[in-house]
């Protein structure tokens, strides 16, 4: 909450004409298009105003709003407005922001049960506050029918507002109770519900005592955990359908007559005829038809290296189509797909670790029992000392029941979840897993997979310095006419380098293969090491050949994604071992770990070797915290104690992990496990503070000494000490 | 003691008027975007309200 205004570069590097202009555009008449763009960057008032002043500039645009809580913002524009275009144009701006498909966004029923939530949350607190106001007359010393006034009164304004907010607990101890378990909410409905009977028994009978005010904090303290719980989670789940929503499938049908169809994925039928584009990702499995081009197959198997693919190949759905367009026999589609196949595989694997208990559930084990047994104890044991005395054995029963305080125990958890949460996520982490972050502090080990995690996936190249002004000035021009991420970084490096393009002529793309022209009456190509007649290397590399002579080789190495060294070594002087895994060739691998100083990689490694070596470290008594992106990971993110994957990783990745990134960077990453030992240990100490409450509450309130005014004071400090703890956590961003 | 007879109802009254404010607030998406709320009023620029949604 501290980042100052002046902490946020984009924003100031938002250009000042884009903030003079007002908003006005009304339509053109037409039905408008609602569209959802994520904004993983934005965190400052100069963000919220740039985007949505940058946003109304553009042709088109109606209206523009930012929410920042969800880093969201949502547009309403004309019809044939491209989601993509403002995209981009806000990444022009200095925000990364994604598009996301608003038909996938469902938060309308989470959204109305947290809106229930407060309102129950609300009603309560209206009627604590006002029953408080009447029991301080009566602990000041109201008597006989003035205090028995205020009862009633008391009672009159307790009993429709408990029957109204308490119902989340009643509902839930009942379903608990229904099959014979129990949990936190079965001592909560017992304790509201006989704090209230009892209180009217009282009042009908002018007894000193009634619970009314207790009554309704316990519904109110405790309503403001499960609010908070339930906010938390409704942030993160929103998230995460957004990010579903991150690939909006669709696919090129070819029709009978020849013609192209765009068609949701899920329409497609095995047989059809399907058209790739280069540079689109293949929607499904199939065996080329036609057509030549290059698939980059990094996200499956980790390799980054692009695979030759030409008429009867097989191409599977997820990889990425390069150069040239493919028209593929589709072999399977939808749920039957090789990428389906590997999800539903996670799914079983998964088991294993829905089986942890979190913190909450483990106290709520041993505390819904105690004090049951407790408030009887207290119950029998007055009864036998005061000979059959019912109502003053029950009165310290319910004491009992009321004055062991769990509400601090239901503060205990959501408190400090929702401090360390929402802190992750002004940070760009989305906590996925309600168990995530006590299983983040638990881990010993880190291992990570390479390409797409610790890499961009993008080439740079490494060798520039082999090559005459010549060759670079041909190369330059040849790779300027390609769309081929090799072509792309070679032209990229030429442009930043000042190269100027050599003239040639006749450009040829070969899709597949590489391109060729003619250059002062000689052939001259880039392209695959077969193509131009030399022997392949064992890294990445494209070659060059002009006229007859040699061909030479521009070899690259993957760029390190954004924060990557900083993540490892910020991991590493916490003193947690870091592994490399990777489907990867020895060569990029070892390259990659000698630049960020990681001992332990291991190249060429099959989805099933990543799970071994993840099941190996589990077995020698390790937490494993697996970061990955691809398909081949999925099993081994699965298997990991906890996992964590970047937003552009695929949808079956991200599902198994519990932790997304939702920007480019890796830098959170190092302080996320030091934040979730923080929060963990916050969240012990909450219960320490619960317990010593009790540890005086509980005898005064079995001796029979406890009041309502007693129960009242220990409810309210021992809640508020709980929340102050808790928001110890903010404070240091 | 018959001032009572007065004051309990209007304490009664000054705190419902409360509460129909409060569903008022939450009836109007006050509650949507806390953070970028918080943020606004730094902003020179007058804005109305949140979206209806």
């Amino acid at each position: 909450m501290t980042t100052s205004m002046s902490a946020c570069p984009a924003c100031a590097a938002a250009p000042l004409a884009e903030l003079q202009s007002g908003a006005g555009y009304r339509g053109n008449g037409r039905e408008a298009r609602k569209i959802m763009l994520s904004l993983p960057t934005a965190h400052c008032a100069a963000c919220i105003v740039a985007v949505e002043q940058g946003l109304a500039t553009r042709p088109g645009v109606r209206s523009a709003r930012v929410n920042l809580t969800l880093k969201r913002a949502t547009v309403e524009a004309d019809a044939d407005i491209e989601p993509k275009a403002l995209a981009d144009y806000l990444g022009s701006i200095g925000f990364e922001a994604y598009e996301l498909d608003a038909g996938a966004l469902s938060s309308t029923t989470t959204e109305r049960r947290s809106r229930d939530l407060m309102m129950r949350m609300g009603v309560a607190g209206f009627g604590m506050m006002n029953v408080m106001l009447l029991s301080v007359a009566v602990w000041s010393g109201a008597s006989d029918a003035t205090r028995d006034l205020f009862h009633w009164v008391s009672a009159g304004i307790a009993l429709p507002i408990i029957a109204f907010s308490a119902q989340p607990f009643f509902k839930n101890a009942w379903a608990a109770l229904r099959v014979g378990r129990l949990n936190m909410d079965v001592p909560i409905s017992l304790a509201i519900l006989l704090a209230a009977g009892m209180s009217v028994y009282e009042t009908a009978h002018s007894g000193e005592h009634a619970y009314f005010d207790a009554a309704l904090s316990l519904t109110f303290f405790l309503l403001a955990g499960r609010f908070l719980d339930h906010r938390t989670r409704a942030v993160a789940r929103s998230a995460a359908e957004e990010l579903t929503a991150l690939e909006v499938p669709r696919a090129h049908r070819l029709t009978v007559d020849g013609g192209e169809e765009v068609v949701a994925v899920s329409k497609i039928a095995v047989g059809d005829l399907v058209r790739v584009v280069p540079g689109a990702r293949v929607p499904v499995d199939g065996m080329v038809e036609e057509g030549e081009s290059e698939i980059d197959r990094s996200l499956l198997t980790g390799e980054s290296l692009p695979a030759f693919a030409g008429p009867g190949a097989m191409v599977s759905a997820g990889e990425v189509n390069l150069t040239g367009p493919l028209t593929l026999r589709v072999s399977a589609a939808g749920q039957d797909t090789a990428l389906h196949r590997m999800a539903d595989l996670v799914a079983i694997a998964e088991t294993s670790r829905n089986r942890y208990t979190s913190l909450a559930d483990r106290a709520a084990r041993i505390y819904a029992p105690a004090v049951h047994l407790l408030a009887a104890v207290a119950f029998l044991v007055w009864l036998w000392i005061s000979g059959g005395d019912v109502r003053l054995s029950l009165n310290i029963a319910v004491a009992v029941l009321i004055i062991t305080c769990p509400c601090a125990l239901g503060l205990a958890v959501p408190a400090v979840t929702t401090a360390a949460s929402g802190r992750m996520f002004r940070q760009g982490m989305l906590l996925k897993s309600a168990t995530a972050m006590e299983r983040l502090a638990e881990v010993d080990h880190v291992v990570f997979d390479k390409t797409g995690t610790l890499t961009e996936g993008k080439p740079e190249v490494e060798n520039r310095g082999d090559f005459g002004k010549r060759e670079l000035e041909v190369a330059q021009a040849l790779a300027q006419g390609s769309s081929h991420p090799l072509a792309q970084a070679i032209a990229q490096t030429g442009a930043e380098a000042g190269i100027r393009a050599a003239r040639i002529g006749k450009v040829r793309e070969v899709p597949g293969h590489g391109i060729e022209a003619d250059w002062q009456g000689q052939t001259v190509r880039l392209g695959r090491a077969e193509w131009l007649g030399a022997t392949p290397l064992d890294k990445t590399a494209t070659w060059l050949r002009i006229g007859d002579a040699p061909a030479q080789a521009f070899t690259f190495h993957d760029a390190l994604r954004d924060g990557a060294a900083e993540a490892v070594a910020a991991l590493k002087a916490q003193g947690l071992p870091v592994t490399l895994i990777s489907g990867d060739v020895p060569a990029a691998v070892a390259d990659i770990a000698d630049r960020l100083g990681i001992e332990d990689a291991r190249a060429g490694m099959l989805p099933e070797d990543k799970v071994a070596v993840i099941e190996g470290l589990r077995d020698a008594g390790h937490k494993v915290l697996m970061v990955g992106d691809g398909l081949n990971d999925t099993a081994a993110l699965a298997a990991a104690h906890v996992s964590i994957s970047p937003a552009s990783a695929l949808e079956a990745t991200r599902v198994v992990s519990d932790i997304v990134l939702l920007g480019q960077t890796l830098a959170p990453l190092g302080g996320s496990v030091k934040l979730a030992r923080a929060a963990t240990r916050r969240i012990k100490e909450n219960f320490g503070i619960a317990a010593a409450y009790n540890a005086v509450a509980i005898p005064v309130a079995l001796l029979g000494f406890a009041t309502p005014l007693a129960a009242a004071l220990a409810m309210s400090f021992s809640s508020i000490t709980v929340s102050l703890n808790a928001l110890r956590l903010r404070g240091r961003t | 003691m018959n001032v009572l007879v007065y004051l309990i109802p209007v304490s009664l009254l000054l705190g419902g008027l409360g509460l129909a404010f409060f569903f008022w607030t939450l009836k109007s998406s006050q509650y949507d975007d806390p953070e970028g709320d918080a943020r606004r009023i730094l902003t020179d620029r007058y804005d109305d309200a949140p979206p209806e949604d």
